[in-house]
Order: C-alpha cells, then sequence, then structure tokens
C-alpha cells in the first residue's frame, strides 16, 4: 500500500490546482480520478471565461476568491503554457430598468473590488460588436478566456513534473479512518494518505461522507449548451442577471479559439451525470440567442454538450450557497471542497492557496530546491509562423503528417497526447490536447488515423477507449482478421 | 519559389483526370498534390462495384476504377506528391503544402481545386440526449471497415438514406451485424435507386420514410435510439415513437463539398452547392483557379466527376495559353430544380449543365430556352433528387440569357 501525506479525489480545476500549489511543497501527494483524464467533469463542461466577480454577493467567499482568482490568472496562463485571451465581456439591457439594474451591478462588483467596470450605451456598444441591438450594457474589461481543457491538463501535468502521482481510472469508493489518517480504495489501488482532500465535484457529498463527514447534499442543476464553428464575435454578451434564475442567464460565449458558445441553461435533474441536452431546452437557448445577436447563424452548429452545478442549494430555495473550504469539523483529516460552481474556475488558485493554509495548520510544507512552476504543452501547430512549423517539421518529420485537417493538428502532436506525463488514456486524450475531433467535421477524418496510430502502436482496437472507462467503440476484427 | 504551370489540389477521380488532360493538352509542368500516402481519392475505401459503367462500360469498383486514372497520371508524365496536405492557395495563385519532407510554397500560374467533400454529421445537425459512443458517419465505418478490417457492432441503425449508409447496411449485413433499419426523414429516399435493390430490398432491410432519429441514449455507449415519424414540415408528430435497440448508429445524412482553402482564398461560394461558384469554363471568381468534381458539387457518378475534371483542365489549359476572355451568358432556372451548375455558359462553345431537382417527380418536361428559342427539349419519365441530370448545350448563342425550365 502506498503511502501519502496528501490525497486529492478528484482531477477537476480545483484538485489540479491544488495538486500544482501542493507540488512545490516537500510532500508526497496523490490525485485519484474516475475518468481517463482530468478535467472531465464539470471543469470539462462550462464557458470556459474567467470572472471577474462582479456578479457574486458582496461578502461571500465566491466574490473574494474570483476577483483574486482573476488578478493571477493570466500570469498563471503565461507560466503554465495555457490559451487565455482578455476579451472583456458585456452584460446588455434593453431598457430604463434594465439600466438601472446595470448601473446595480456596477456598484456591487466594485464593491467586490472588481476594476474595469463601465456602462457604455448603444452606440459604444456597436462600436465593440456592430450586431448587437442592445440599448445600454455594462463593459467588463478584465473578463478573459481560456482553454478549460488544458487549465486542468496543464495543471495536473505540471504538477506530475514535480512528482505528484496520478491515479486515473480510479473511482474512489470506499474510505477507511485510521490511526494516522486514511485508507483509500480508489479504483485497483489501496492508497494510505494522513489528509484527504476532497475535491470530488459533483460526488463532494459522498465522499465527504465516506470520510466521516454527512453533512452535505448535492442537487444537480444542468445547463445545457449549443457549440457552433468560429464566427465574428469577439467577445462574451451577457443579458443583465434577472432575479430567481440560476446561473446568469444563456449567454453568448467566444472561445479561445474563437468558436460561439450558446448557454446555459439551468435545470435542476436527478442523476448527476446525466450530460444529455435535450429538445426543448435547445430551443430556448435558440430563441434567447436570437435576442442578444439576431444575426447568428444556426446552420454553424457543431454540436450540443451539457455541464451540471454540484448546487448546495434546492430548486425553489432561495438560499445562496457560497463555496465550502474547511477543514470538516467532524473528520480532522478531511479538507472539503464542496459547492464549487461558478465561478469555480476562475477561483481554483486562490481555493488552492486557502488549502494549503488550512493544510500548514498540522502540516509542515517546506518547498523544495528544485521546483519547476512553469510547463509547455503540446505546440498548438495550426497557430505558429510558417517558419516555425517549417522548424518543427525538420525537428521532427510527424510535424509535417497532418491528422486533423478542420483543426490542423498532425501526427507529432496526437502522438505526444497518446504519450502524456498523467497517463491519461483513450481517444479523449488526444481530443482535449490537440483539439483534434473537436472541428467541423466532427471526427469524420481525424477519428480514423487517431485509431489507425494506435493499432500501429500495438493497441486491439477493442481495447480502444473512447471517452470513458469500458467506453470501447470498436468490437474488434471482422471475420479473417487483422489487415 | 519553385513553379508551376498547373497545380491540381486533391487526387481523387477529379484531380487525376483533370492532371491527366492537362498534359495531354500541353501543359508543361503539372503538379498533383494529394495529402493521402495513395492516390485515387474516396474511391480506395469503395470495394464494391458499380464504377465506370459509363465510361468503360463495365462495372469496377473503386480502386480498379482509380488504379487505370493513376497509370494514366503516371504515363503522361504527372508529378504527384502524395501525403502533402496543401493548407494554403492565395488568390495570387501560390500554394502552401505540408509534407514529412517539409513545408512548401510552390508558385502556380492556374490552380484545379478537386478536393472532394466531407460527410454530415450528427453535431451539426445537434440530435438531443446525451453523446454516447458508436455513433459514426457511414464514411468512417467504410474506411476502417474496408481498409482496415475492423468491426464495429451487431446492431446496427442507420440515419439517412444517402449512398454511403446504404452500401453500409449490405457490407454490415454481410459481416453478420443485424442492419435493423435505414431511417429517411423525406418522404422519399436520397440514394440511388440502385443501391436501394441491391442493399437493402436484397437484404430484407427496411427502409423507413418520413421517420427519424428523435433521441440518442446510452451512458457510455449507444444503446438505443428512439425514433419518430415526421409530417411534411418535418415536425415529429407525437405517438409515433418508436424504441431501437443498437450498439451502433450509423449517419449517411449528406455530403458537404470541402472548400475551407477555397472560402480561406475569398472564392465567391454557392450556398446552395456548398462548392464555389464557377463560370462557363469551371473558373472561380479568382482568374485561373477552377473547380471539379465533389468539392465543386456532390456527384453520384464517378464517371461525371472525371468528365468533369477534364473540362476542367481544358480550360486551364486554355487560361494558360491566354485564351481571350470570351462573353458569358447567364443561366436561370425556374420550375422544381433546386439548383444548376454553372450558372453562366460560353458563348459559341457547347455548354454543359449539371442539376438537380427538389423533389421526384413523373412525367416531366425538361426544356432550356434562349430569347424563345428552344435550345434542348427532353421528356423525364422519372426524376429523383439523388440522380443529377446532365445536359449538352450544343453551341451556347450569344444572347441575354439561358432559361432552364423543368415542368
Ligand atoms: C454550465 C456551467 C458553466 C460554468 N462556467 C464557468 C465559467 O465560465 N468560469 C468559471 O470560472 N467557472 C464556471 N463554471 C464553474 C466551474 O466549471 C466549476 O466551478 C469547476 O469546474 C469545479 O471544478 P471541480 O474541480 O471542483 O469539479 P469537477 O471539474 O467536477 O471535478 C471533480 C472531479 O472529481 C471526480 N470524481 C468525482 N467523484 C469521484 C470519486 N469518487 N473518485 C474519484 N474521482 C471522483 C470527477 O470525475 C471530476 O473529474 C461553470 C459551471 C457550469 C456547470
Ligand atoms: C462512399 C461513396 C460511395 C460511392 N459509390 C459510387 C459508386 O458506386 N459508383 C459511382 O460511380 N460513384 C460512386 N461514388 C461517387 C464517386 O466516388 C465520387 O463522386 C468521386 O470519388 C468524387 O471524386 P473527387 O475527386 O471529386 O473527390 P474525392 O474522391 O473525395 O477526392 C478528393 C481528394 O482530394 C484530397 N484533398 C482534399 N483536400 C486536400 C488538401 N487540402 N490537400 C491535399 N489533398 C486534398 C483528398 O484527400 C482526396 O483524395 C461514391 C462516393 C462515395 C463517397
Amino acid at each position: 500500500m502506498t503511502k501519502y501525506d496528501v490525497l486529492i479525489v478528484g482531477g477537476g480545476s480545483v484538485g489540479c490546482a491544488v495538486a500544482y500549489a501542493l507540488s512545490r511543497y516537500d510532500l508526497k501527494a496523490a490525485v485519484a480520478e474516475k475518468e481517463l483524464d482530468v478535467g472531465m467533469g464539470t471543469s470539462g463542461r462550462n464557458s470556459g471565461v474567467v470572472h471577474a466577480g462582479f456578479n457574486n454577493r458582496p461578502g461571500s467567499l465566491m466574490a473574494k476568491l474570483c476577483v483574486e482568482g482573476n488578478e493571477g490568472f493570466e500570469a498563471l496562463c503565461k507560466t503554465l503554457d495555457i490559451p487565455y485571451k482578455k476579451t472583456g465581456k458585456l452584460i446588455v439591457g434593453y431598457d430604463e430598468a434594465d439600466h438601472q439594474a446595470l448601473i446595480k451591478l456596477k456598484e456591487q462588483g466594485e464593491k467586490n473590488g472588481v476594476k474595469g467596470l463601465e456602462i457604455i450605451d448603444g452606440a459604444a456598444i456597436r462600436a465593440i460588436e456592430p450586431d448587437l441591438p442592445a440599448s445600454w450594457a455594462m463593459l467588463s474589461r478584465n473578463t478573459a478566456v481560456f482553454n478549460p481543457f488544458l487549465y486542468s491538463i496543464h495543471l495536473a501535468e505540471a504538477s506530475a513534473q514535480n512528482g505528484v502521482q496520478y491515479y486515473l481510472n480510479s473511482p474512489v469508493t470506499a474510505v477507511e479512518a485510521t490511526e494516522e489518517g486514511y485508507r483509500v480504495q480508489a479504483g485497483d489501488h489501496t492508497l494510505a494518505c494522513r489528509t484527504l482532500i476532497n475535491s470530488a465535484g459533483l460526488f463532494a457529498d459522498k465522499v465527504s461522507a465516506m470520510a466521516g463527514d454527512p453533512s452535505f447534499t448535492i442537487y444537480p442543476c444542468r445547463g445545457e449548451y449549443y457549440l457552433l464553428d468560429k464566427g465574428t464575435l469577439k467577445m462574451p454578451v451577457y443579458p443583465v442577471p434577472r432575479p430567481g434564475v440560476g446561473g446568469l442567464g444563456v449567454h453568448l460565449t467566444v472561445t479561445v479559439d474563437g468558436n460561439i458558445l450558446i448557454g446555459p441553461s439551468a435545470d435542476y435533474i436527478e442523476d448527476h451525470e446525466d450530460y444529455s441536452t435535450t429538445e426543448p431546452i435547445l430551443g430556448q437557448l435558440r430563441r434567447e440567442a436570437m435576442i442578444l445577436l439576431p444575426t447568428l447563424n444556426m446552420r454553424t452548429v457543431i454540436g450540443t454538450y451539457a455541464g451540471v452545478r454540484p448546487k448546495l442549494v434546492k430548486k425553489g430555495e432561495a438560499n445562496f450557497g457560497d463555496f465550502v473550504i474547511e477543514r470538516s469539523p467532524k473528520a480532522k483529516h478531511l479538507i472539503n471542497l464542496i459547492g464549487i460552481e461558478s465561478p469555480g474556475i476562475t477561483a481554483s488558485m486562490p481555493i488552492a492557496r486557502m488549502v494549503l493554509d488550512i493544510l500548514s495548520e498540522d502540516t509542515e510544507l517546506v518547498e523544495k530546491p528544485d521546483f519547476v512552476p512553469t510547463y509547455r504543452g503540446i505546440p498548438p501547430f495550426a497557430e505558429l509562423s510558417r517558419a516555425e512549423q517549417r522548424a518543427l517539421i525538420e525537428e521532427d518529420p510527424d510535424y509535417g503528417d497532418v491528422v486533423c485537417r478542420c483543426e490542423t493538428v498532425t501526427r507529432a502532436q496526437v502522438k505526444r497526447a497518446l504519450h502524456n506525463p498523467i497517463g491519461a488514456t483513450g481517444v479523449i486524450a488526444v481530443k482535449n490536447r490537440t483539439r483534434s475531433t473537436m472541428g467541423r467535421c466532427n471526427g469524420g477524418y481525424c477519428f480514423q488515423r487517431i485509431v489507425e496510430l494506435l493499432l500501429s502502436e500495438g493497441k486491439a482496437p477493442q481495447d480502444i477507449d473512447l471517452k470513458r472507462r469500458g467506453d470501447r467503440p470498436l468490437l474488434g476484427y471482422v471475420k479473417g482478421g487483422q489487415a | 519559389m519553385e513553379r508551376a504551370d498547373l497545380i491540381v489540389i486533391g487526387g481523387g477521380p477529379a484531380g487525376l483526370a483533370a492532371a491527366v488532360r492537362a498534359k495531354e493538352k500541353g501543359v508543361d509542368r503539372v503538379l498533383l498534390l494529394e495529402r493521402n500516402p495513395v492516390l485515387g481519392g474516396i474511391l480506395n475505401q469503395c470495394i464494391h462495384d458499380g464504377f465506370g459503367v459509363l465510361r468503360f462500360g463495365s462495372a469496377m469498383s473503386g480502386p480498379e476504377y482509380a488504379a487505370r486514372f493513376i497509370q494514366m497520371a503516371r504515363d503522361a508524365g504527372v508529378e504527384t506528391v502524395t501525403g502533402a496536405m496543401v493548407v494554403e492557395l492565395s488568390p495570387d495563385k501560390k500554394v502552401t503544402y505540408i509534407t514529412p519532407q517539409g513545408l512548401f510554397e510552390v508558385q502556380a500560374k492556374a490552380v484545379i481545386l478537386s478536393t472532394g467533400c466531407r460527410e454530415r454529421t450528427r453535431g451539426a445537425l445537434a440530435v438531443p440526449g446525451n453523446r454516447p459512443a458508436g455513433v459514426y458517419t457511414a464514411g468512417v465505418v467504410q474506411y476502417l471497415m474496408n481498409m482496415r478490417n475492423i468491426a464495429f457492432g451487431k446492431n446496427v441503425v442507420i440515419m439517412g438514406s444517402g449512398d454511403i449508409g446504404l452500401i453500409m447496411a449490405r457490407r454490415m449485413t454481410l459481416e453478420g451485424a443485424r442492419v435493423h433499419c435505414v431511417l429517411e426523414k423525406l418522404p422519399f429516399c436520397s440514394g440511388l435507386p440502385r443501391n436501394v435493390r441491391q442493399c437493402l430490398e436484397d437484404f430484407d432491410i427496411p427502409l423507413c420514410l418520413a421517420e427519424t432519429v428523435k433521441e440518442i441514449h446510452g451512458d457510455d455507449h449507444i444503446t438505443h435510439v428512439i425514433t419518430a415519424k415526421v409530417d411534411e414540415k418535418g415536425r415529429f408528430i407525437p405517438g409515433s415513437e418508436r424504441t431501437i435497440p443498437c450498439d451502433v448508429l450509423v449517419l449517411s445524412v449528406g455530403l458537404i463539398p470541402e472548400n475551407e482553402l477555397a472560402k480561406a482564398c475569398g472564392i465567391e461560394m454557392d450556398p446552395v452547392t456548398g462548392g464555389a461558384l464557377v463560370d462557363g469554363d469551371l473558373m472561380t471568381s479568382v482568374p485561373g483557379v477552377f473547380s471539379c468534381g465533389n468539392g465543386l458539387h456532390v456527384h453520384d457518378l464517378v464517371d461525371l466527376v472525371s468528365e468533369e475534371g477534364e473540362r476542367a483542365a481544358e480550360h486551364a489549359a486554355a487560361y494558360l495559353e491566354g485564351a481571350a476572355n470570351k462573353p458569358m451568358v447567364p443561366v436561370t432556372v425556374s420550375g422544381g430544380i433546386r439548383y444548376v451548375l454553372p450558372r453562366q455558359l460560353t458563348a459559341g462553345e457547347d455548354g454543359y449543365l449539371s442539376m438537380r431537382v427538389m423533389l421526384p417527380g413523373r412525367d416531366q418536361k425538361l426544356t432550356v430556352t434562349a430569347g424563345g428559342r428552344t435550345l434542348v427539349s427532353r421528356k423525364m419519365k422519372r426524376v429523383m433528387p439523388s440522380e443529377m441530370i446532365r445536359l449538352k448545350v450544343k453551341d451556347v448563342p450569344a444572347c441575354e440569357q439561358v432559361e432552364v425550365s423543368l415542368v
């Protein structure tokens, strides 16, 4: 049984941020994640916006950590090679009531310490986005967008480079209290740890209960999205927040790559991992998006997806649910991170710093001399200059073999993604690291090429996982056998 | 910078035929660029027969048909580079391509685009439900099954009645899978009648018209689909739902011409065909850049693809010789025609028109007139959206416009 000082349950953005923060210190740390890769839960199913912090209730942890997170986000992305773009954002309204609501929102933001907020009129709006019909808007200059997949992945890979062990495909199913901490069953592994950090997202209530603190119930609340091909939108556009609506209202977002998102809706559901999209909601998304931007071209739809918020308040309950970041009052070796919904990714690094503070109460944190803070991911071939592309091909001919035509991803990138430092497997590991299969042809071109690469590396077709454990899309060979 | 007289982008049947004809017409340096490791395009994965009936009078398999043209290209002295992905075409006809040997730029005097098409996907159609594994486009199944011997599943539902889906219904049946049905949203089949007979009827696979997939189910892997009938407006009819268990859903919901290079080059596109707008010489809005094959508009017969490639090459050769600009006559359509291509014909030359109808029909008359004079008149016993209609207009007169009508 391997012993750790700290075991983190859940490799989402929060768990990975904690792992990265911990990897600076001389500790034995590990992450147990049930999926084939990190960032497969809520952290890979959201709007990908670095929030500024004006939406959150003054005085709340959410407000404080969001503002802090926003301030450090750009530097963090630079250090870890995470695509980031400071786009700014518009919150738009149409009449005097909306105008007044925007003024209130600005006041709330300023109370939270948010900078760069400004109320602008229709003409100023159209100078930024010519096709928006809104009459009033609050421009938030510090709002940004980033690549949410690479956020968790690069935090994880950077922490792995500094010694954190990753157990992927390892759901935590049993936690047993021992003298000096816990014994944990994570997939095929039995692990011991002194401190258990629970960042299990939608299942954080269950993990907390396993570890001796049954105080929480998470209510899943789904948000559905449309994903559109690249368009001309320059920044996210949100409606004025309406009271009583969970979430921030259906908005338009640009991704770092220029694709447009419509969503999310907000509906309580039964099953925590029901990521279905549904026709009535998609209809609602189309209608609300057309109000924001009547010229939107729905023929450029690439797909739909959904994310689920881990809410601590029930449907219809007006209570405000703040982040729970605490050493459990019921279990002294357990640090709980529960109810981390939006703006959880924005706030993930400040959350990690809070965890360090809590951990330091009973664990000595000594900095390692050989800690490497920076990380370089797989070169995004498509975004490089021709000269840089030429140099890469010279270095490795596999950069001259284009596997994904929509996103111009090369064989060299796919190979690096398959042989990543945390041991993530499945076609999904390639998708999340390279954008292969995410383009307008939905993998029609590259899926077969990725499969061929896996076969050439000796994998049998029936052993190729797609997205999740046991999700094996290919049956094997036809009669007559291997080609 | 390296130079070529003509660069042909895409080495499928359209590009091969174009390159061969260009050499025959005396074009000096013809460079054919193909991103796959072999020439032949989509034909390589089409191991069924039915290719070349018009052109060679015998039904060949796709690879056999391709092999003939690959040999001709070799004999004619076409220079080919395979494994070469063209990533950029500039309006002054500089072509940038990437191979494992490096990144290359070549200045061409003329360019022929023959980049083929890609398949439409479920994503683009955004069927609600979760997104389990086991959903593929027919072309992906065809490629992995035919080229890599991969087996997919035992219980298959095919959504869309495009030709590739029909062919894969038969292929998967022969490999021991049970194909439950082919669903088609429209009240008529979008594949060729001969494929309905040979691939579905001969194997007792039901073709369910005016019915489509409403929901896709399965946590990790697909377990079943819920289908429903649709009315004339494409709306689901309540109460008509059926649950069909399956472990594979194959999509055959249409093809889209592949034109990212053309679009990025600023070439004007035709929203109806999805291909470039071309004149009577198959030339695009960028002078010296021509388009043909499935990249121009989706064909159903390869023989006609080859022929179109040859015509593009003839016009490119004339362009390279500096042939004078000829007057073009616009083509207009009326009646049940969805599109006609090209939308202009060259006065004083024979013109070739390709068109597709919107709906199936019987006993109609197709006429081509110019200034009140009938140029062509043809009785159409049966028309189908799946079957491209081709017409030759002899010696197009210099006139205001040519009108095509189907009534
Ligand atoms: C629709 C939507 C839009 C959002 N938009 C934004 C935004 O624009 N900006 C922003 O900052 N935030 C946004 N958020 C919030 C943000 O996505 C979350 O706050 C954040 O991703 C939470 O990260 P996490 O690591 O706590 O949870 P998760 O990402 O869910 O990670 C938890 C991990 O734990 C794993 N796990 C669960 N149980 C077990 C177990 N028993 N054993 C092992 N592993 C387990 C899961 O597989 C998962 O990987 C949005 C959220 C939603 C739902
Ligand atoms: C599955 C299927 C079954 C068919 N069955 C029949 C049949 O039974 N009988 C019949 O007569 N016809 C059939 N057809 C029709 C016929 O095969 C096609 O119409 C014909 O192959 C189209 O030729 P093409 O050259 O335009 O396109 P393709 O064959 O698709 O060739 C295009 C080529 O361009 C290359 N290319 C594209 N972009 C680039 C780039 N950027 N750089 C370099 N290269 C590039 C591609 O790799 C490809 O090789 C079938 C078609 C399909 C798809």
